[in-house]
């Protein structure tokens, strides 16, 4: 196992299996699929290969974030601002 | 500058659950129910650290008033970026009659207390939609205020608050110390992630009591009935205006 880059993808898992309770679809659902996605990838050696996923996974981290963040403020503004 | 800024945070039920009246319309469905911070709150929390980042204030003190469970609430903002939380207890039915007038009469005594320069709360909370804990937090600290916020910036010892009106902006300035209500388009509130929730467990969540501050939370309205809204009813369609005319007669329209 790669050691360094071994704690950064536990890190990474911990952080996209809390962001997904909130998943719209269900934590459950979300859950299965993360699961799997790394699951995939755990045969995966080259260090370089780790990274470019760990980016990713990061990159899904602040799509989830954009994700919750839009539904909320635009929940928000149709509760509370008269649409034109 | 060595300012110290007090934010309110308030737990309701989530934004996203569909809310249900009790069978013994009481209120509404609180048990076993998803609770988060208001997000207005967390606009306010926010602004708060959005301050403390550019260096404008030293210290952030996240309030909230309730039972245990909204320590998760401060833990939340604690997350975000405050520094210290003050959990005033009021619990049982004390809670329930908690309104606007014994937050803001908290939230004075606490402003005093701690010496705050600036308070930042939510415009409203999304569960009773009251708007009013800011205004009457300024009025009894006879501090000014800048309601419904869409911008704030300080300059000098002034806050200079651009505000969400009817008529569309209007841009205020007020001296410090103030009272701020934050409205939607303020900021976006960051997520607190994993690793600053951990960190925000060593942070200080103090414990107070209304009695300590001198507040009487007794409650001068009674809720008499929660009623769900009345179902929509579906429209009816006519072929020509003459059956419109027809139906409108029938319902005692015209």
């Amino acid at each position: 196992m790669a050691n360094p880059l071994r704690a950064e993808v536990v890190q990474l898992y911990k952080t996209l299996l809390f962001l997904g309770r909130e998943y719209p679809k269900g934590a459950d659902y979300f859950r299965d699929r993360l699961r799997a996605a790394f699951a995939k990838n755990k045969d995966v050696r080259d260090p370089e290969k780790i990274k470019e996923l760990i980016s990713r996974g990061e990159f899904v981290v602040k799509e989830l974030e954009a994700l919750y963040y839009l539904r909320k403020y635009r929940a928000l503004k149709k509760r509370y601002y008269e649409t034109e | 500058m060595s300012a110290r800024v007090l934010v309110g945070v308030k737990r309701v039920i989530d934004y996203a659950v569909k809310i249900r009246v009790r069978p013994d319309h009481t209120g509404v469905v609180t048990d076993g129910v998803k609770h988060s911070m208001n997000p207005f709150c967390e606009i306010a929390v926010e602004e708060a650290v959005r301050l403390k980042e550019k260096k404008l204030v030293k210290e952030i003190v996240a309030v909230s008033c309730g039972p245990q469970q909204v320590q998760e609430t401060i833990r939340t903002a604690l997350a975000m970026g405050a520094d210290r939380g003050i959990h005033v207890e009021v619990s049982g039915k004390d809670y329930d009659a908690l309104g606007p007038l014994q937050v803001s009469k908290i939230m004075a005594a606490l402003a005093k207390k701690e010496e705050a320069d600036l308070i930042i709360l939510g415009k409203q909370a999304i569960d009773d939609d009251c708007n009013q804990t800011g205004q009457m937090t300024a009025a009894l600290l006879d501090w000014p205020q800048g309601t419904f916020a869409s911008e704030l910036t300080l300059e000098g010892g002034m806050l200079k608050v651009v505000r969400e009106i009817d008529g569309g902006l209007e841009t205020i300035k007020i001296k410090m110390p103030a009272v701020v209500t934050a409205d939607l388009r303020l900021n976006t509130p960051r997520y607190a992630t994993l690793p600053n929730i951990m960190k925000a467990k060593k942070k200080k969540i103090a414990n107070v009591k209304p009695a300590d501050l001198g507040v009487d939370v007794t409650s001068r309205l009674e809720v008499l009935k929660v009623d769900e809204p009345p179902q929509r009813q579906a429209g009816v369609k006519v072929e020509t205006v003459e059956d419109l005319v027809v139906k409108l007669k029938e319902a005692g329209r015209i």
